[in-house]
């Protein structure tokens, strides 16, 4: 018998598992399964990008860089922000290189969090927010949203949240899974709230591209935040560079300082290949981008509509690349109904629990995937509803 | 772009009622719109895009360069238009460059378009010269890649 378990640390033990692996395990060894449960853009990478990649490779630039990143790259993000989002940032001093928005994230909190500082975030939420808090030995304070604000960050319920010790706030806009989005004047009171607080602000902004209902803004953008924000954002969902692992982190100089001693001792630098195709997407991607976006709206559109006619409540979603509806009419919660549509029609959809106790009553459907399968996961759910009496 | 039109050139296969439900409109309303499409000769037909090598069990597909004398002859239209009027014309251009007509014909077999360019085009009153080269294999075709290995074939069926 295995009894290594003893060499696991406590708060490694005691880590939940994501909820996602339990259904991917199930769904892999399923032939004939829908799933709409895959988080990542179906398009495949623009080919000038992947030309610049292989022209990376063929040049032999297979060596590492600067730990921040080549100086180009730094460069180009430094435009590709201040023009499409407004802050400025120094390519020297307040510019990292990073293995995708996930290690940005990362080494983030562990640049800044104590043991027991306290780390406030929206959920539902991406599934690492908590855990990653939690691995640096503080507290992740979950701050509720709800379908009728269309999930975005209600200023009120930010202030109701805040206890004494928060040190952070992770903000997602468009949010996966809910594709909830903040507008200025939500954003201008957070900024108010975090100001007052003294909270640094980690802005996930990896869907901000991906906005189909009014513009995005950053918080970064705001009056007073520039400093205290880290503005996090990459290239998997834009550009459909999810295989890349590669993304940014813009911020304060000594924020991103302590960022870069966390990321040099543990990451020494991002792939130069994906650097290198990183900065063909920033330079010349913006056709692909908006192309893969159209799409993205038109099947947002089929799917939310889909829904609503099936009887399951959905809103429509401002950005991003999912469907949150609502399954509470089926009298199942979201783990039951997520399994037995699996069991039963063999359609995958995240139960909404998996982004946070906040999912409960919702499940997450990726409208990322062909018409042909939005269409069959929809005859399969309108079967998979007809057994179930309706509330 | 009309919405109909658009999904279609997406290459999904889809039937009208499966794009009725995407695009909110009903079957019968696709048809009406593929119907009008037709008419107004945007739309020429809708075909299968087959892997050529099902297809190559039975047929061969050529491709003939047609160099053109027009002089008393009614002009490239006239020609082009005799031409495409052949059955195993898959499609004909006017094209630029060092020969007039691009044709692709296709045909049970080798004989048979050799027939073809023998006694039917070079029979053609202004066909000056024809050079025919023979398809040997299909990488992509219409947008399509034959041999598809599955890009995504790694892809987590789940995932955050």
């Amino acid at each position: 018998m295995d009894s290594s378990g003893r060499f696991v640390a406590r708060h490694v033990a005691t880590l939940p598992k994501s909820g996602i692996r339990d259904f991917f395990a199930i769904v892999s060894k399923m032939k004939d399964a829908v799933s709409l449960g895959i988080g990542e853009p179906d398009f495949v990478t623009p080919y000038h990008i992947r030309e610049a990649a292989i022209s990376s490779l063929e040049k032999g630039r297979t060596s590492y860089t600067d730990n921040r990143g080549t100086q180009q790259f730094r460069e180009e993000i430094s435009r590709y922000v201040a023009k499409n989002y407004g802050p400025e940032y120094d390519p020297e001093t307040e510019i990292l290189g990073t293995i995708g928005v996930s290690e940005a994230l990362d080494i983030l909190l562990r640049a800044t969090l104590n043991p027991g500082d306290k780390v406030l975030y929206h959920e539902p939420c991406y599934v690492s927010y908590a855990p990653s808090v939690t691995l640096c030995h503080a507290e992740a304070i979950p701050i509720r949203t709800i379908a009728a604000d269309q999930f975005a960050l209600d200023p009120a319920a930010l202030r109701a949240a805040w206890q004494p010790g928060c040190k952070l706030l992770i903000l997602n806009f468009p949010t996966n899974p809910t594709g909830g989005t903040a507008d200025r004047a939500k954003l201008e009171a957070i900024a108010k709230f975090a100001i007052e607080k003294d909270l640094l602000v980690a802005s996930d902004e990896i869907y901000s591209e991906l906005t189909f209902e009014g513009d995005h803004v950053s918080i970064a953008s705001l009056p007073g935040m520039r400093e205290r924000t880290v503005f996090l954002h990459g290239f998997s969902k834009a550009f459909a560079m999810t295989g890349f692992r590669i993304g940014y982190a813009c911020g304060p100089a000594a924020v991103i300082d302590g960022m870069l001693k966390v990321h040099q001792y543990g990451i020494m630098c991002a792939p130069i290949m994906s650097q290198e195709a990183a900065v063909e997407a920033l330079r010349n991607g913006r056709d692909s981008m908006l192309h893969m976006r159209d799409k993205y709206r038109e099947r947002r559109d089929f799917i939310v509509r889909r829904f609503n006619e099936l009887g399951l409540k959905c809103h429509l979603p401002r950005g991003a690349f999912y469907a949150f509806p609502d399954i509470t009419s089926t009298g199942m919660d979201s783990m039951t109904f997520a399994q037995k549509l699996l069991e039963q029609q063999k359609v995958a959809m995240v139960p909404g629990t998996a982004f946070g106790e906040a999912g409960a009553g919702f499940c997450r459907a990726s409208f990322s995937t062909s018409y042909e399968k939005i269409h069959e996961a929809g005859e399969r759910i309108a079967r998979f509803l007809d057994t179930i009496p309706r509330r | 772009m009309n919405s109909v039109l658009k999904l279609i050139l997406d290459g999904e296969a889809l039937d009208t009622a499966q794009i009725g439900k995407i695009l909110g409109l009903g079957a019968e309303a696709v048809d009406r719109e593929l119907a009008a499409l037709r008419k107004q000769g945007v739309l020429l037909g809708m075909r299968p895009v087959l892997n050529p090598s099902y297809e190559s069990e039975h047929r061969v597909r050529a491709v003939i360069e047609i160099k053109i004398r027009t002089e008393g002859v009614g002009g490239f239209d006239g020609i082009a238009e005799r031409i495409s009027s052949f059955e195993q014309v898959e499609s004909c251009y006017l094209m630029s460059g060092g020969y007039d007509l691009l044709v692709v014909v296709t045909a049970d077999n080798l004989y048979k378009v050799a027939g073809f360019v023998h006694e039917r085009l070079a029979r053609i009153d202004g066909v000056q010269g024809t050079s025919t080269h023979f398809f040997l294999r299909a990488y992509k075709k219409d947008g399509f890649i034959v041999n598809a290995e599955g890009s995504r074939r790694d892809q987590p069926s789940v995932s955050p």
